[in-house]
Order: C-alpha cells, then sequence, then structure tokens
C-alpha cells in the first residue's frame, strides 16, 4: 500500500529512535536560549529590559511545545491515523468538503481565528505590568489554547466536520446541548457587541479614521464588481488593486482631516453606533460576493501583512521596557483600566491570545472538512494557534513599550481622567508617573489627533504603540501616518468579524426558529433572511449602544463580560474534549484537556462569582447596582454619573450586565454536570462507549504530515504518482 | 552545482505565487480545467465557473473570530 509509506514516516505509533545528536544540540540550543530569556525576564527589577526577550522567550517556547507537546498529543493521546481517510477525501465535493494543502488550509485557519481579541486584550492587561501577561499568553495557549483548538479539530474532523453544538447534543446529551447552543449565540452578541465597540472608541472623534474606514466600504464594492463582473477570479489583481487603494485611503484622510470635510467627519460616538448598525445590517444582508468576500481578502491581507511588519519592526527597533514587570494594580485590584485582582481577572481579560473559545466554532466549521491527512491537525490546530499567540505577544509589546503614563490617560474611562489633558497628567501623576499634560499633548499632537485622554478599547493604544515602534524602526516622520494605518488595519477586521458574525448569527437563529417554524429555517427565503438579520443586528446593536453610553465606561465595564464569556465557551469546547477521551477507552490521557478544562473553570467560574456576588461595587455588578441605586433613592448624584438619568441609566447597565454574567455561568455549569454524568457513565463500563465516530476508511491520498515534507515522505509520494500514472496508463 | 541567486529568487517567488493563487483560490480554475481535460468535458466558461463558486459560499457561514 501505498499510504503506509506516510504513515510510517509520521502518523506513526512504532517505537521512538533515538534522538540524533544534531537534534539534541539544536533543541538544547533552543531550550537554552529560551531559560535564559525567561530568566532575564523574571529576574530583571529597576534595569532596562529589552522587549526582545520577551520575543525570544515566545519563540523558544512555542518551538518547543511544537516540537514535543503537539506531538505527544497527536500520537498518543489523539492517536492520529494517516491511513484513515479524512472526511475532506471522503466527501470530496470540491466545496464543503475539499482536500486542502496543508500550508494552504494553515492559512485559511489561521485567518480565521485571529481577530481584534489577540489584539486588545493583552493591550488592557498591560495594566497589570507585562510579566503576567506574558507568562499567560505563552503558557496558556501551550497547555490550554492550541490544545482545545487542536483536539477540537481532531474530534469535528473524526465525526465529518460536526459543530461544536452538534456534538455537544450527541455525545453529552440533549440538555446540554441545548445549553450549549444557547451560550453560543449569546456570547457571540457580546462578543459583536465589544468587538463594534472598540471600533467605535477608536474612530469617534477621529475624521482621519472614519474617512479611511469609510472608504474601505466602496473599495471593496469595487473589488465585489471586479471579481464578479469586470475579471472574475482574478483575485490577487483585485486584492492588489485594493490595497494600493486602502493605503491612498490612509494617506487621503491626512488631508481630509484639514480640510472643510473634517468637520463632517467628526462623529459622536452615538452617531458611530448607528452607522455601524445600519452597515452591520445591510452588510449581513448583501450577497457575499458584493461586500463581504472581497472585504475579506482585503482584511487578510492587511492582517498578515501588519503582523510581518510589525514583527520585522520590533528587531529593528528593539524597544525597551517602559512597563514594570507586575504592577501594583496586580496586587491590590485597584487598576483604572478594568478592576479585580491579577487572579481572575489577567486571564479573562487576555483571552483569546491563550484560550479562545470562539475558535472552538471554527475548529468544528470550516476547517474540519478540508484537512488533508489526520496527521495536519498538528499543523493546523495547535500551530495556527500558537501563530495567533504571537500576535498577542506582539501586541502586548507594543503596550508596555510606550510611556506608561500615556497608557494609564489613554485607557482609564473619562470618569477617571476628567476628558482633558490636564486633568488627565493630574490623574496619571497620582499614579505616581512623571507625565505632564505637555506630554499628553505633544503625544497626540504627533499623530494628529486631537487627544488621546481615554481613548479605551486597546486599539489606540496598540496603534501608537505600533507606531512608535514603525516610526523607530524605519525612521521619518511618518508617525501619524503609522497611527491611522494601524487603526484602520484592527477596524478593518473587526468589521469583517461584524459582518461574519451577524451572518453567522443569523444563520444560527435561522437554523434554530427552522425547527419549529419551517419556512424560517430556509436560507433562501428572503424575509426570514431579513428579520434574522435585523434580531441579530438589533441586539448587538444595542448592548453596543449601552456600552457607548455607559457612564462608567463601556470597555471598562463591558471588556470582563465578554471575556468571561469567551472563556466560558473555552470551558465547554474542553468539557467535550474531556468527554471524548474518555468515551474512547482513553481516560488515562484526559488530564491533556482536563488540567486546561479545570484551570478554566476555576478561573472563570471565580470571576463570575466575583461579578455576581463581590461587595466591592468597582467588581461586583450588583453591588454597583444597589450603590447607585440608593444613591439615586436618595436624590443624590455618584461620580462619573453626572445626573439622575446617568444614575438610571448606571443602575439598568449593571443589572443587565449581572444577570448576563449570572446567566452565562450557569449555562455552564449545566454543560458541565452533564459532562461529568457522562464521564462517570463512560469510567463504570471501562474501555470506551460507543462515540458518534464515523467509520475508518482507507486513504488513497499521500501527503507529507509537518509543514515540510522529510526525504522518505518525498520518495513516497514520487513513487505514488508514479503507480497513479502506471494505473492510469494500462486503464487507456 | 551551487544554484544562483537569481535561481534561488526565481523558486522562492514561484513558491509565494503558488501560495498566494492556492489561498486565493485562484488555482481552483486550474485545477477545474485540468480535470475537464482528464475526464474529456467541455469546460465552462471562467465566468460562469466563478460565478457558481461564489453563488455556493452565499449558503455557507464565513468563519470569522474575535
Amino acid at each position: 500500500m501505498s499510504t503506509t509509506a506516510t504513515a510510517e514516516a509520521t502518523g506513526g505509533q512504532t517505537g521512538r529512535r533515538r534522538p540524533s545528536l544534531r537534534s539534541v544540540l539544536v533543541w538544547g540550543a533552543v531550550a537554552a536560549v529560551g531559560a535564559v530569556a525567561w530568566t532575564v525576564l523574571a529576574l530583571a527589577r529597576g534595569e532596562t529590559v529589552s522587549a526582545l526577550w520577551i520575543l525570544f522567550a515566545a519563540l523558544c517556547s512555542y518551538a518547543i511545545a511544537y516540537r514535543f507537546y503537539s506531538r505527544f498529543i497527536a500520537r498518543r493521546v489523539l492517536q492520529v491515523d494517516d491511513r484513515r481517510a479524512t472526511p475532506a477525501e471522503r466527501h470530496s465535493d470540491g466545496l464543503d468538503y475539499d482536500v486542502t494543502d496543508r500550508r494552504v488550509l494553515f492559512g485559511h485557519h489561521f485567518a480565521a481565528i485571529a481577530g481584534a481579541g489577540p489584539l486588545v486584550g493583552p493591550v488592557l492587561a498591560a495594566q497589570m505590568g507585562y510579566l503576567p501577561g506574558t507568562i499567560w499568553i505563552i503558557v496558556g495557549v501551550i497547555f490550554a489554547g492550541a490544545v482545545q483548538d487542536m483536539t477540537v479539530l481532531f474530534f469535528s474532523m473524526r465525526r465529518n466536520g460536526k459543530s461544536l453544538g452538534q456534538m455537544v447534543r450527541e455525545e453529552i446529551g440533549i440538555v446540554g446541548g441545548v445549553a450549549a447552543l444557547i451560550a453560543v449565540f449569546a456570547i457571540m452578541i457580546i462578543i459583536l457587541a465589544v468587538l463594534a465597540l472598540i471600533v467605535v472608541n477608536a474612530l469617534a472623534e477621529s475624521p482621519w479614521g472614519v474617512f479611511s474606514i469609510a472608504l474601505t466600504i466602496p473599495i471593496a464594492l469595487f473589488m465585489g464588481v471586479y471579481l464578479r463582473v469586470l475579471r472574475p477570479g482574478r483575485v490577487l489583481e483585485a486584492t492588489c488593486i485594493g490595497v494600493v487603494l486602502l493605503l491612498a485611503a490612509v494617506i487621503g484622510g491626512g488631508y481630509v482631516e484639514d480640510s472643510a470635510l473634517g468637520d463632517a467627519l467628526t462623529l459622536s460616538k452615538e452617531w458611530l453606533v448607528v452607522a455601524l448598525v445600519v452597515y452591520g445590517f445591510i452588510a449581513s444582508v448583501l450577497p457575499v460576493w458584493l461586500l463581504l468576500t472581497p472585504r475579506d481578502y482585503l482584511s487578510t491581507f492587511m492582517k498578515v501583512g501588519v503582523i510581518v511588519l510589525l514583527a520585522i519592526g520590533l528587531l529593528l527597533a528593539r524597544p525597551v521596557l517602559q512597563a514594570d514587570a507586575v504592577t501594583d494594580f496586580a496586587r491590590e485590584g485597584t487598576g483604572p483600566v478594568f478592576a479585580g485582582s491579577l487572579f481572575p481577572f489577567v486571564f479573562i481579560t487576555i483571552a483569546c491570545g491563550a484560550l479562545s473559545g470562539f475558535h472552538a466554532l471554527i475548529s468544528s466549521g470550516t476547517t474540519p472538512k478540508m484537512v488533508a491527512k489526520e496527521s495536519h491537525v498538528r499543523l493546523i490546530g495547535y500551530g495556527g494557534m500558537l501563530m495567533e499567540s504571537f500576535v498577542a505577544i506582539s501586541a502586548l509589546i507594543a503596550a508596555v513599550v510606550i510611556d506608561q503614563g500615556l497608557y494609564f490617560a489613554m485607557n482609564a474611562p473619562a470618569g477617571a481622567t476628567g476628558g482633558t489633558a490636564e486633568s488627565a497628567a493630574t490623574f496619571v501623576q497620582g499614579l505616581g508617573f512623571d507625565t505632564t499634560a505637555e506630554d499628553l499633548a505633544r503625544a497626540a499632537a504627533s499623530i494628529q489627533e486631537p487627544t488621546l485622554i481615554s481613548r479605551t478599547g486597546g486599539a489606540p493604544t496598540l496603534a501608537v504603540g505600533i507606531s512608535n515602534i514603525l516610526t523607530d524602526a524605519f525612521g521619518g516622520s511618518l508617525a501619524a501616518f503609522w497611527y491611522h494605518f494601524a487603526i484602520m488595519f484592527e477596524a478593518l477586521f473587526i468589521l469583517t468579524a461584524v459582518d461574519a458574525g451577524t451572518r453567522v448569527g443569523r444563520f444560527m437563529l435561522q437554523d434554530t426558529i427552522g425547527n419549529v417554524w419551517k419556512r424560517f429555517g430556509d436560507l433562501t427565503w428572503r424575509p426570514g433572511n431579513v428579520i434574522a438579520s435585523a434580531v441579530v443586528v438589533a441586539l448587538w446593536g444595542s448592548i453596543l449602544y449601552i456600552g457607548v453610553t455607559d457612564p462608567l465606561g463601556g470597555v471598562n465595564q463591558l471588556f470582563p463580560l465578554f471575556g468571561i464569556a469567551n472563556q466560558l465557551l473555552a470551558a465547554i469546547a474542553l468539557l467535550l474534549v474531556t468527554v471524548l477521551l474518555v468515551k474512547h477507552g482513553r481516560a488515562r490521557y484526559a488530564w491533556v484537556p482536563g488540567i486546561p478544562l479545570v484551570w478554566d473553570l476555576v478561573v472563570t467560574m471565580t470571576a463570575s462569582f466575583q461579578k455576581v456576588f463581590s461587595a466591592d461595587p468597582r467588581v461586583g455588578y450588583f453591588s454597583q447596582r444597589d450603590l447607585y441605586a440608593d444613591a439615586r433613592d436618595a436624590g443624590e448624584v455618584l461620580a462619573p454619573a453626572q445626573d439622575a438619568g446617568q444614575m438610571d441609566q448606571v443602575v439598568f447597565n449593571s443589572t443587565l450586565n449581572g444577570v448576563l454574567q449570572a446567566v452565562f455561568a450557569l449555562l455552564v455549569v449545566v454543560v458541565a454536570v452533564h459532562a461529568a454524568v457522562v464521564v462517570a457513565r463512560a469510567f463504570r463500563t471501562r474501555g470506551g462507549v460507543p462515540t458518534t465516530e464515523e467509520p475508518a476508511v482507507p486513504s488513497q491520498l499521500v501527503e507529507p504530515a509537518g509543514l515540510f515534507a522529510t526525504a522518505e515522505e518525498k520518495r513516497a509520494i514520487a513513487r505514488h504518482e508514479a503507480e497513479q500514472r502506471e494505473l492510469a496508463g494500462s486503464a487507456r | 552545482m551551487t544554484r544562483t541567486l537569481v535561481e534561488h529568487v526565481g523558486t522562492a517567488w514561484r513558491g509565494v505565487r503558488w501560495y498566494l493563487r492556492e489561498w486565493s483560490g485562484e488555482a481552483r480554475w486550474d485545477a477545474y480545467l485540468a480535470d475537464c481535460a482528464a475526464h474529456g468535458h467541455p469546460p465552462m466558461t471562467r465566468r460562469e465557473y466563478e460565478r457558481r463558486r461564489s453563488d455556493a459560499r452565499e449558503r455557507q457561514a464565513v468563519d470569522r473570530c474575535c
């Protein structure tokens, strides 16, 4: 059999070989460099530390984890088998199921999982110092995030690419399945609202930003028409034109700002909400070829381009860390960016860069239907998530190399900074920084923004960091261009996520309601599309509006909800994987998803408990509600609220947030209890119980397993191709 | 024996081009043509082919994460 050549070379359960001297030396060196980098980061206090140490610590840790831990998971835990045909091979239809080159699929998968989360989470978490964030992004991805992505991808692939919700329903039970379905939908709405909130905060009062982002819409429309009518299928041509136009739009924004058009484009947050909601609705009902697909090409190219640019910039600029390793806020939990102590809130805030429940939806969505060989889940699932973590590390570096007085002036809510350079300077000086009002004004002027005070949400801070790094790296006086370039790139793919998310939400809603009202489930029925889209947009739009007008600061209030929701989704995914390993009779490896699962449950349940029951009104939603409700009833107005209306608003918002928080946590508890019952039952029967895994079918494909083909694999492929030619020849 | 710089650049360029064409789906058309030729079907026009592909995409969710 030709396929066994690959199986032996890659998937094999065969005994271990002695490592070669070269391999021992190489991996020894990687481990040594990594160890030195970690030591420098851990021990350096009060001296200048280069940000490159973070980069080296990350890259060496990733390399070792990929080489050893992911291989262990592939071979021992999952027992990937390259002699088994994947769904892509068995059902190949060129559309949903399609055998895809592992490197190409890696690109698709990475583009699907990477979004704004890993960029803004670490920026906000930087208020705790650089060390907690660095440790969790790296350790978290190795033992939690990448494990989740890879194992969910594997189990979904063994089930013809079933979705997370379907697998939970079939493997854990109907109640757990329904709970998971509701949780996924609700969490999606929160995520869309928070993403949109980040865009609003980045674009408010910034005509340059609004201009360049607004132009992405006609640019995408043009590309859509180009690909549909003018020159069908020439994606690269259209994308090149699009990128050039996009850069022109960023440059043009600088001129527009000073012109009469500038005033017209200076939009308040409320108007931006309206614009986003209208846009989101239209985008989700338009045909995908017109707006969504071309915008997606643009945003993916920009995303990858900026990440590469930032990595090169970091190497050239070699910035020095400005933040403390661990700040006082980490110990006291009194930080202005988000409330709460290091445990559990640093883990909640970083979210996507270390562990993201949302990836489980993608690992059980399109990707498993395109995997060519089972062994590829290692490169695509584990490797893709390591790459995402690298993005998070870069974002963290960008936030901790800028002046930390500026960092807090930008990220504390307006209620704390007072909104002007003078009051903000007083505020950050109170925190112990010597940043002056002139410094803050100069920083804003250098990037040609009217102000940087309380530009919360992480995106503007990241853009300032990127702008500083790239200006240092490449010279010139392009700081303002780089800032708006970075804002445009973040907003571009957040908007892509909002478009796509609204569509996914629409599909979920139509699918669910379709169970009781058949007609509504028909995706081609226009009124159904419009109604479902309107419902989804109205849901995230209203939470967005609540966040934008929240007197306590929308990011401060909503980001923890977003983070906890995402981590709770991860808990559901890890529960499923743990249950499946036990059901497959591999309980001795259940610790692989089990350890991150227990950790994640402890973190999210502690955080949920504190958000619901904490007596500290800055942390607990309900004690916050009581504080403001009592004051309101006594006829008082508590800062930062400015009148009785805002007092009502705070009371309403904290009640809503508290209820949502409690509901999310309860849904996960329901899934967890059902999972525990299933696990207990499986244990009693010993040695595996039936699951919905598809039966094995021998594979006819010969493909390399890793990123690079080994000499042995190349020979196997050549042999297979020769056989195929012979077969074709004898058939004629 | 040793390849010249020009050859290296050429190989790298072809690799990048291959990757981008595969990633963006442009290469699907070539695969379709080759498939038609192998089976002796007359291929449809590119316009028609691409239209079918984009219409099929209408019913698929686009996975994009936070």
